[in-house]
């Protein structure tokens, strides 16, 4: 069974070592997705596997076949950027743009996970079947994704555009 | 150092301090910045515009190429194994497991890499940019615990990885010394920064302290720290021949080209380093052993190599900010004057690196005094090279001079706000010269009122919020500003009226390319997408570090240097036929697309005109800056005034920051959008060195011992308040566009407004950083 990748299908490695994030950067030259520490840490890895926010670096890619995956270089809708990804230059959410394709990612889970109501640290009604869109929210959910430039008020500001009030 | 040295260095000392007289008692004219900037005038244009970064759609699309996103025909990958002991010798060295595993082009080791120059020490040449000086596996000694003894390439990264641990070494070592303890028994030097002594003495402090109504003395600790950039150290690295092209993360360009080029014996002009896309450097982003070794085993195997560091690897050989031990001691009248400041202490560096961290150097600055005693002192350990990091000196010299300052107001009874402007002085305090442009006062007054300090409880401990103290806290912020020599810039003009603007300089996510386009345009007259500004790589002109805040002010002097030359030959061009004949270049500016007499807009040429008469499709220009002798003939800084509420619990001693205001005075800012990002950037790195941040150091073995991002902590989203930034936007009028460079200042001053608003809410006076649970409970 295939990969599918940003919607176009690619064969799994034949070393079960190669990670995904290895085998988006090294074989399909996808290097949207960055390598920030290799060990679940810093979240510049983040993707989407079937609209779930993963960390692709502690992901093996074999175990993604029959999966889909989509990578900051498949977020474009044929009428252009992204929402979020116009909202982060809007809001200048990033500085040197290393840490920015996870946390566009990961917003997208984020919002996600928001939409089919699971819960966070912060969230007061954990039986609501949505969680209401907050900064609070917000921050908590993308404290995984580090950014060392500190453009940690435009990310938030940027999601918070895109999301809150959104029909998630 | 030997006495001819010594008589050397003596000399050259005698006749700098002849040269700096002459240039601090020039008229103004004569010196560069004497006459102000012409773009200081224009108001309304481009400078001063929140443009969005023109990088913004790569870098939101993952288009942006990074260092080690460049593929190349067969690229091999690289491990680099590194040693486990402090010092001492390779034992016993087994690459044969290694060699035969699947994938193994090349195991390279101190038995069979080339012969190799060691790195020129950054800060000892023009051009030099390594952080050590050791050789690089030449031979079989180990200096730090963590040294890179092998190097694995491979045809994947899974193959030189697994390979590399495979090598088995043993060590013979020897005693080491890992203690900050064992490295003050073996003695202590001044030490040297940029070729002077740490030390500056004015009248008799500690007399003064002894003799004063009201005095503060204690000391202050501040641990190592690392830069921790989300892009690891990565390099992608070929051989044409003798030529040697390095696809770096870099902010140093010009410097590392040369620098590698003497590495290998080879000519600069043989080496390029490009470097379009940096993900962060904060000073850490020159040249480390890991591009010298990729080069070395590119060159042995005769195939490209990616040296891409694990996040270990770059706490491994990549140096950071080394410890500080401070003892600051103010003595002042009942009134609050001061009559007595002395900064001293001790840091910890390695005998091979330039790095005696310089925390005296904001206090040389900040307030006026009867006298002054200031000093590091240097003791050596045999650890990783120490380096440059944000605001190196300042951002921890500040941290103890401004809670120092807090405390004294304390003892005074007096608003820590007053007590700083009371102090402020009308000249710079140690050389005497005038400020260039300095408004901190305007700054403190403007940050108070937005901040609402009025509303902040002097009585320690005072205010509670349910399970939370909560206090108020400030502190100054201080930065140097810098130009350093060497910087130039090439333009190009062609027949369509565009123009090329390149420099070699950096984009690590400063904004360099945003505000460089920016100002380019307003000062050619051109829109934005008429101007392209090309950086980051070694042949383009200038010698550039992206370092010191330096870059604005040096790629700035270096266009208007080249604009100027263009302007020159422009005029030329033009002829009798021209509304601009008779004109020189300094009657002239960049107007809707072409040159017009200043004041008379519509004596006017355009760009395409002047080229299409003189029949020319293109014309280019290239021009160095002047030296940068304005900074010692004007005391030039930027200042700014920090404002921090924290929120401790006095449960479990928990602080988090509900609110910070920094308000800067810092020339005239060309991008708030950007520049709002950069002094933001700059305190949220600071209030991890207020708050978390420590590279735990294992003084038995000499080794970090948090090398991961798991375990070295840096601030994340909820660690982070919506940060309030507002500045003074007073132009310098001797600096180029009247602007400062601004991405270290926003780390100086907040650790202690961080520590003085943990005081304010507790109490509690920690002394010592970070400002860890347990030391509030």
């Amino acid at each position: 069974m295939a990969i599918r990748i940003n919607g176009t299908e690619t064969r799994a490695p034949a070393d079960p070592r190669v990670s995904l994030l290895d085998l988006l950067r090294e074989t399909l030259h996808l290097t949207g997705t960055k390598k920030g520490c290799n060990q679940g840490a810093c979240g510049a890895c983040t993707v989407l596997a079937d609209g779930e926010r993963i960390l692709s670096c502690l992901a093996l890619a074999v175990q993604f076949e029959g999966r889909s995956i989509t990578t900051i270089e498949g977020l474009a809708g044929q009428d252009g950027m992204h929402p979020l990804q116009l909202a982060f230059i809007e809001h200048d959410g990033f500085q040197c743009g290393y840490c920015t394709p996870g946390q566009i990612c990961s917003a997208v889970g984020m919002a996600a996970e928001l939409a089919r109501g699971a819960p966070s640290a912060v969230t007061t009604d954990l039986g609501a079947a949505t969680v209401r869109f907050t900064g609070e929210e917000a921050r908590e959910r993308m404290s995984g994704n580090l950014c060392r430039c500190g453009a940690h008020n435009g990310i938030i500001a940027a999601i918070t555009q895109t999301y809150a009030g959104a029909a998630l | 150092m030997s006495i001819l040295d010594n008589a050397k260095a003596a000399a050259q000392g005698a006749a700098q301090a002849v040269m700096k007289k002459a240039v601090e008692l020039a008229p103004d004219a004569w010196v560069p910045g004497g006459k102000p900037d012409p773009l200081i005038r224009s108001k309304h244009g481009l400078i001063g515009a929140p443009i969005s970064r023109i990088d913004g759609p790569l870098k939101v699309q993952g288009r942006a190429k990074f260092a080690a996103e460049f593929p190349l025909d067969g690229m091999v990958y690289a491990a680099v194994a590194f040693s486990t002991v402090p010092k001492g010798r390779i034992a016993t060295l087994d690459t044969g497991a290694a060699e035969a595993a699947a994938g193994v082009v090349l195991v390279m080791t101190h038995r069979n890499a080339p012969r190799m120059n060691n790195m020129p020490l950054f800060m000892t040449a023009e051009k030099a940019a390594g952080g050590d000086n050791l050789p690089i596996l030449q031979d079989d000694r180990i200096h730090w615990n963590g040294q890179p003894i092998a190097v694995v390439l491979a045809e994947s990264q899974e193959q030189a990885d697994h390979a590399k641990s495979l090598i088995g070494v043993t060590y013979a070592q020897e005693p080491a010394v890992t203690t900050l303890a064992g490295a003050r028994a073996q003695g202590a030097d001044i030490g040297m920064f940029q070729g002077q002594p740490l030390k500056t003495t004015v009248g008799d402090a500690e007399a003064a302290l002894a003799a004063a109504p009201v005095a503060i003395d204690a000391t202050y600790t501040t641990p190592r720290h690392n830069h921790n950039a989300i892009e690891p150290h990565a390099a992608t690295i070929a051989w044409h021949g003798d030529e040697l092209i390095v696809q770096d993360a870099a902010q140093a360009v010009s410097h590392m080209a040369w620098s590698l080029a003497s590495v290998f014996g080879l000519d600069e002009r043989q080496v390029r380093v490009t470097s379009p896309y940096v993900g962060g450097g904060f000073g850490a982003k020159t040249l480390w052993q890991h591009q010298v070794l990729g080069a070395a085993a590119a060159r042995l195997a005769g195939r490209p190599v990616r040296i891409a560091l694990s996040r270990e690897g770059v706490f491994r050989i990549v140096g950071g900010r080394t410890l500080t031990e401070q003892r600051v001691a103010i003595g002042a009248e009942a009134d609050g004057r001061f009559t007595s400041i002395i900064h001293t202490g001790t840091i910890v560096m390695t005998r091979h690196n330039a790095m005696p961290e310089p925390f005296i150097l904001p206090t040389r600055g900040a307030y006026a005094a009867d006298s002054f005693k200031l000093e590091v002192e240097a003791v050596y350990m045999d650890m990783l090279a120490n380096t440059f990091m944000r605001a190196p000196g300042e951002a921890v010299g500040t941290f103890a001079l401004e809670c120092a300052v807090d405390e004294l107001a304390a003892r005074l009874g007096m608003d820590p706000i007053e007590l700083r402007i009371r102090n402020e002085p009308a000249k710079d305090p140690i050389e005497g010269l005038p400020f260039s442009s300095r408004h901190i006062v305007e700054a403190w007054r403007a940050g108070a009122a937005r901040f609402g300090w009025a509303r902040r409880n002097p009585a320690p401990g005072a205010v509670r919020d349910g399970a939370w103290r909560v206090g108020m806290g400030c502190a100054t912020a201080t930065y140097p500003y810098y130009r350093m020599p060497g910087g130039a810039a090439r333009m190009k003009l062609t027949k369509d009226g565009s123009v090329r603007v390149e420099v070699a300089a950096h984009e690590m996510g400063m904004g360099t390319a945003t505000a460089q386009t920016q100002v380019a345009a307003e000062r050619l007259g051109l829109s934005m997408a008429q101007v392209s500004f090309g950086y980051g790589d070694s042949i383009m002109p200038g010698v550039v570090l992206a370092g010191g805040s330096q870059q604005t002010a040096s790629i700035g002097a270096s266009v208007m240097a080249a604009h100027h030359a263009l302007t020159v030959e422009l005029l030329k061009l033009a002829g009798n036929d021209s509304p601009l004949a008779g004109l020189g270049a300094d009657e002239v500016e960049g107007l809707d697309g072409g040159l017009a007499k200043r004041g008379e807009p519509d004596r006017h040429e355009s760009y395409v005109s002047i080229l299409a008469r003189a029949r020319r499709d293109a014309l280019v220009v290239e021009a160095a800056a002047p030296p940068p002798l304005e900074t010692q003939h004007w005391s030039m800084h930027s200042h700014g005034a920090m404002f921090c509420e924290a929120r401790v619990n006095a449960m479990t001693g928990e602080t988090r920051i509900s609110r910070f205001l920094g308000s800067f005075d810092c020339g005239r800012i060309l991008n708030p959008k950007t520049a709002a990002s950069q002094f933001r950037g700059g305190i949220i790195m600071g209030l991890g060195l207020a708050l978390m941040e420590e590279t735990q150091f294992d003084e038995r073995k000499g080794r970090v011992m948090n090398p991961s991002l798991a375990e070295y902590h840096i601030p994340v989203h909820m660690d982070v308040p919506e940060i309030d930034v507002i500045w003074t936007d007073i132009p310098d009028p001797h600096a180029p566009m009247g602007a400062h460079g601004i991405g270290e200042i926003g780390i100086t001053g907040t650790g202690a407004a961080v520590a003085n608003a943990v005081f304010n809410a507790t109490g509690k006076r920690v002394r010592d950083l970070p400002l860890t649970l347990d030391k509030l409970m």
